[in-house]
């Protein structure tokens, strides 16, 4: 504390302004190195804390696992593969059906919102069954799919575009509601036809909506994925984990889980370097939920 | 200024042009349901005509209809009785060759400043690099060469208000719908942009409605102010403007002597309608 206001004195007392920069610069280097500082300190509580009280034997590593054992069973799974082909194809399948699943979804969602939030119409008729849809634990659908399409590929697609689909539709939805109605009558004025409003006016305006939904809703694809190999499969993360579970090996269950969020935190980066690139056009307003 | 129109437009298309650009307000009356259920008259028997190439201002107070008029011009809206002609044709749907410009703004904040000069052309099928073309020369027209790529929130309100002026004007319209374009600005670049709207105006010439809550303004630049009462809307008195055009700088006029003349009259109509809206409103609120 004391340091740091010694670093803030200093440029009045030169006063130039290069040395108030840099001083200023320092300090945004301090605040990045605490930060950092504690979040390596953070870790290593959860983590060594997590070690130390399994190997001390006041919490039993049986049941809830220890890190060492998660990182030797996580070399272990990429050395020897597991008793279904390589971990890596397993991984492979279940980015596939994540990603077919999310986009099925995420395009159907943005189409039926779309069309649904232009037209009252539809929007009244549908709307209730929409609803009635969404109360559904969507869940349960898996094992639907399960029984009607085999354990293949195809019913953890369908699962996870269900459960994304919800989330991008009623994005999506609200989004065209929201449209400037201002915007709206300009456009209108100026002679557009319905399909070039929904182009350059709707969709562009939906889009700062969707997108949000989109960070999300990839979650959820992964987690329909799982869900359904977890139901039946013949490969997969899920299928992974499920046989963990039957072998008392929570140190499977915790690597494959972190395999897992590698996945999302990736999908979740290529997804905000899409939405860097489509809604360029916004003020830049960083937000303390932006920088999170 | 006759002759400047000849360049723009050849002879013959200026004269169907001129007879298509006059708008006739008869008995138009607008009914609502409120959400209560009962029927509000926002406009009852509202009847003026604005003549090809004139510039006619709507003064009211606040409530009194004079949006809701120029959203039935547009042909955004229907009247429930009455009729709007432009060009002795009844308005039904969006009338071609209207432009509009709104209070607030109407830009797209995704497209580019050229981006948003384009889509007049780009609406009706002119190709991309024609549109192009007539864009960049509104643009310098209003003085935003230069600006093509920046977005709409990286502008000060003035260039927004440009934006959107070459944005109605690039499709040189018959008839230019603005509903009160400068209100938000502060009163310097007020001024400097109504006198620049007169003198892209004199270039095209298109019959103008022009809404504003600012007496000083619409005398300034009307041929004819039409003065509405509120609540239901209707025309109380209409006044023709005898000041020498071009007028130049609007600033300027205010000095005239024949500009008081005209303000004081007006202001003596429109002052009772104002009291009388401002104690319904006050007296509604307290």
């Amino acid at each position: 504390m004391t340091t740091t206001s010694a670093v803030s004195t200093r440029p009045v007392k030169d006063g130039t302004p290069s040395t108030a920069a840099d001083a200023a610069k320092r300090a945004a280097r301090r605040r990045t190195a605490q930060v950092w500082a504690a979040r390596v300190a953070l870790a290593a509580v959860v983590i060594g804390g997590w070690q130390a009280f399994t190997t001390w034997g006041i919490v039993d590593p049986f049941f809830f696992g220890q890190p060492s054992g998660i990182a030797k069973r996580l070399v272990d799974l990429f050395q020897n593969g597991t008793e279904f082909g390589s971990f890596y194809a397993n991984i492979w399948t279940t980015i596939q059906e994540a990603l077919a699943g999310f986009a099925l979804g995420a395009i159907t969602g943005v189409v039926f919102g779309v069309t649904l939030g232009q037209s009252r119409f539809l929007a009244d008729v549908l709307g209730p069954y929409i609803k009635m849809v969404n109360a559904i634990p969507r869940i349960v659908l898996g094992s639907i799919f399960i029984v009607a399409f085999g354990i293949g590929v195809l019913p953890k697609i369908l699962l996870a575009a269900v459960l994304v689909f919800f989330i991008v539709f009623f994005n999506a939805f609200q989004g065209v509601r929201e449209v400037d109605r201002n915007i709206l009558a300009n456009a209108k004025v100026l002679g557009a036809s319905q399909t070039q409003i929904t182009r350059h006016v709707i969709v562009p305006s939906a889009l700062t909506w969707i997108i949000a939904s989109l960070h999300s809703a990839f979650g959820f694809a992964i987690v329909g994925a799982l869900v359904g190999e977890v139901l039946g499969a013949q490969s997969g993360l899920g299928l992974v984990i499920k046989t963990a579970q039957n072998n008392f090996d929570p140190n499977g269950v915790f690597a494959t889980m972190l395999i897992i969020s590698v996945i999302v935190l990736g999908a979740e980066w290529l997804i905000g370097k899409l939405e860097h690139r489509l809604l360029s056009w916004r003020p830049p307003a960083p937000t303390e939920a932006n920088s999170l | 200024m006759a002759s400047r129109n000849d360049v723009a437009v050849s002879p013959g298309s200026e004269k169907i042009g001129r007879d298509s650009a006059r708008v006739e307000i008869s008995g138009l009356t607008k009914r609502f349901l409120t959400p209560a259920g009962e029927v509000f008259t926002a406009l009852e028997d509202v009847s003026f005509t604005v003549e090809p190439g004139q510039f006619c201002a709507v003064v009211g107070p606040t409530g009194c209809g004079k949006s809701t008029t120029l959203s039935m011009v547009s042909g955004l809206d229907r009247p429930s009785e009455g009729s709007v002609k432009v060009g002795g044709r009844e308005v039904e749907g969006v009338t071609d060759g209207v432009s509009f410009m709104f209070q607030t703004d109407a830009l797209l904040p995704w497209k580019s400043v050229l981006g948003n000069v384009l889509m007049g052309p780009v609406f009706r099928g002119v190709p991309k690099p024609q549109a192009q073309a007539s864009a960049r020369d509104w643009l310098r027209r209003v003085g935003l060469t230069g600006f093509e790529d920046r977005y709409p929130h990286q502008l000060s309100g003035g260039m927004r208000k440009r934006v959107a002026m070459a944005a109605a004007l690039i499709n040189e319209p018959k008839i230019l719908i603005m509903d009160e374009p400068f209100g938000a600005l502060d009163v310097q670049t007020k001024a400097i942009m109504s006198t620049e709207l007169l003198g892209l105006w004199e270039q095209i010439r298109p019959s103008v409605i022009f809404i504003t809550h600012d007496l000083d303004e619409a005398v300034a630049l009307a041929d004819r102010v039409v003065v509405m009462t509120s609540s239901p809307g209707s025309v109380k008195a209409v006044f023709d403007i005898d000041l020498p055009r071009p007028r130049g700088a609007v600033q300027e006029i205010r000095f005239q002597p024949r500009f008081i003349e005209l303000q004081h009259q007006i202001w003596e109509t429109l002052r009772e309608e104002v009291e009388r809206a401002y104690a319904r409103t006050a007296g509604g609120t307290a």
